[in-house]
């Protein structure tokens, strides 16, 4: 190991050498790599390449063979009403839940920026303790939370006189999911939080002094300095808690298992009901199709929305350069 | 994408606000207790689901039921009891620390190697790499899963704690080796050469004179991991699905909840015992979990 020369470092590394010497002189650049590659190879890439192979077969995952069926799977998705159900669903909650968030989280953000308030550290520990905590438990004391008989939340809207009547939060179908993504919101929006907080607290603090000096009231201020400034980060903040929104599967299994009557199956659910939880035979050849398609156009989702992130700062940059000239 | 360097702590910059004049003061007093005031009310809503979650693990069910109260009159220890031994929550809590443990050990050494050389050197192929690194960022969980399982089943580990760390360890941890990368990249350029000086080879370099200097990167790393292993669900359900005792808390006590639906002291126990050790780490390392998640966005 000694006798081995030292990599160059950083910068600087000449040019003229080939490429087998400059493979070689950092050859421990690669077996540095390496351990991270071999796992990222086996448990991200590989299994990528084989849920589309699996989604052309048909396979039970109990016998060892998996019977190739060409594009029937897909023909199938899109055919299949229980699919697009939960499509729809998925749809809906991200719908529901990221503009909520993100409003809620910014709300809190902007309050909790403010440095004379002397508990914000206290307030912002309770905000964000949802988040560290392990999602299908917290749906589990949800559940208990928001049971229609003994439930503290009925018996807190019993006792304010809110209701006249529990309220199965649950186990209403036109109900539940609108719950599940109020919980939704609770447990994650801590994290918005925080991405907000550190977007604010990139705006100079003597723009404030500044504004307060003219007289500016609190609204204005913010809508002349803090919009415009944290406007960039706004963007990527919106697209990582799109994203986020997607992992559902934690919290809605552990508080509703997809039910009353599908009304929760969102499409992470229905793959794996149809891989893993069903009472017939699993179809993992079918789920993968299921999973391969949504993945795509979750994908195409994404990638667009970066795309609109970059045009956006992209603008924000011409406008900014023209206000200097 | 740029990476933080972990050095600034999120908190807002009190030590540059300079002293306000007194009349404004005294004004701005008013308005701090009345926004306390409007948000503490606010905050204790918001943690009660884990107050009750805590209280009524020491209650008996009957007093449990159609109460929104959160002390116990007289503590049922017996239920902590019941859901360790008789809900196996036991052996669970054990395999949670097993499984986590060691993820952690073998995600911050692998990240924390293929960051420092991200960091500090050049080689052919970083490019891609690290546009692969990114792009695995914006990959649903559920679309792997199924080939994990399979993969895993193949790999004849299905009968073992160690499958799930491997599946657990393998997930691509960008935002730590990113972090890392960040990290080593702004340590000065003097130390590569003091080390040669020294006689250090590449592999010495790294782990007696970089990787000491990068401890506030590592507790970020670790803190992450840690929160992304211990609340780990679909990976381990998936995996455990033949084999109850391999659970870990989390899975465990979803099945506690889908087997003895009535036992609510019992399942708030249960949820006590998961939760507990990670809020405990929360509450003591804040700054870390902070940064980890601020780490996202500053990228």
């Amino acid at each position: 190991m000694a006798t081995l020369r030292q990599v160059g470092p950083l910068t600087g590394s000449g040019s003229a050498t080939t490429l087998r010497e400059r493979l070689w002189n950092a050859r421990w650049c690669y077996v540095f790599m390496l351990p991270s590659v071999v796992l990222g190879a086996m448990f991200t890439l590989y299994p990528m390449v084989s849920s589309w192979y699996i989604s052309f077969t048909d396979w039970s995952g109990i016998e060892s063979e998996k019977r190739f069926v060409g594009l029937d799977n897909y023909r199938e998705v899109a055919g299949d009403d229980a699919f697009w159900s939960a499509f729809g669903r998925t749809f809906a909650f991200t719908a529901a839940a990221v503009p909520a968030m993100l409003i809620l989280a910014l709300l809190a953000a902007v309050v909790l920026n403010d440095a004379s308030l002397r508990m914000r550290a206290v307030f912002r520990t309770m905000f964000f303790l949802p988040v560290v905590t392990t999602t299908a438990i917290v749906g589990v004391v949800m559940s208990l939370i928001m049971n229609p008989f003994d439930g503290p939340l009925n018996a807190a809207l019993l006792n304010l006189g809110i209701i006249d009547q529990p309220v199965d939060f649950l186990g209403d179908p036109d109900l539940a999911m609108w719950s599940v993504a109020g919980v939704f919101v609770w447990k994650w929006m801590g994290m918005s939080m925080i991405y907000w907080l550190v977007a604010l607290q990139t705006v100079p603090q003597e723009l404030y002094e500044a504004a307060r000096v003219d007289g500016a009231n609190r609204w204005q201020t913010h809508r002349s300095i803090t919009v415009p400034m944290i406007t960039p980060f706004a963007v990527v903040i919106i697209l990582i808690t799109f994203v986020g929104a997607l992992q559902t599967f934690p919290l809605v299994q552990a508080m509703t298992q997809g039910g009353p009557a599908f009304a929760t199956e969102l499409v992470e659910l229905y793959i794996y009901r149809l891989a893993f939880a069903a009472d017939y035979t699993p179809r993992l050849g079918y789920a993968s199709a299921v999973a391969v398609f949504f993945g795509v156009t979750v994908l195409i989702f994404t990638l667009a929305q970066a795309w609109g992130v970059r045009r956006a700062n992209a603008m924000q940059k011409d406008v900014k350069g023209g206000e200097r000239r | 994408m740029t990476v933080p360097t972990t050095s600034a702590p999120v908190e807002p910059a009190t030590a540059t606000v300079t002293a306000p004049p007194l009349r404004r003061k005294r004004h701005g007093w008013r308005r701090e207790i009345i926004v306390s005031l409007i948000l503490l009310p606010i905050c204790l809503i918001w943690i009660y689901p884990f107050l009750w979650m805590v209280g009524s693990s020491l209650k008996t069910d009957t007093e449990i039921f159609g109460s929104m109260s959160i002390l116990p009159e007289d503590p049922q220890w017996e239920n902590y009891s019941r859901a360790w031994y008789e809900a196996n929550i036991g052996p669970y809590f054990w395999n949670t620390i097993f499984i986590t443990v060691a993820t952690i050990a073998i995600v911050t050494i692998t990240t924390a190697m293929i960051g420092y050389v991200i960091g500090r050197y050049p080689f052919p192929g970083k490019k891609a790499l690290v546009v692969v690194l990114i792009a695995t960022l914006f990959l649903p969980e559920g679309y792997t899963i199924i080939p994990v399982f399979d993969l895993i089943n193949q790999l004849g580990l299905s009968g073992s704690l160690w499958g799930i760390i491997l599946a657990e360890s393998g997930g691509a941890h960008v935002i730590q080796i990113m972090l890392f990368a960040g990290y080593f990249r702004q340590l000065p350029r003097e130390l590569d050469e003091a080390a040669r000086i020294d006689g250090a080879g590449f592999v010495r370099t790294f782990w007696t004179v970089m990787l000491p200097l990068a401890k506030p990167a590592i507790a970020t790393a670790i803190i992450l991991s840690l929160m992304r292993v211990w609340n780990s669900f679909l990976i381990p359900l998936v995996l455990t699905l033949p084999q109850p005792e391999l659970r870990t808390l989390a899975v465990g006590v979803y099945s506690f909840q889908g087997e003895n639906m009535t036992d609510w002291s019992g399942m708030a126990a249960a949820s006590t015992i998961a939760l507990l050790p990670i809020v405990i780490v929360f509450l003591l390392l804040q700054r870390y979990f902070v940064e980890g998640v601020a780490g996202a966005v500053r990228g």
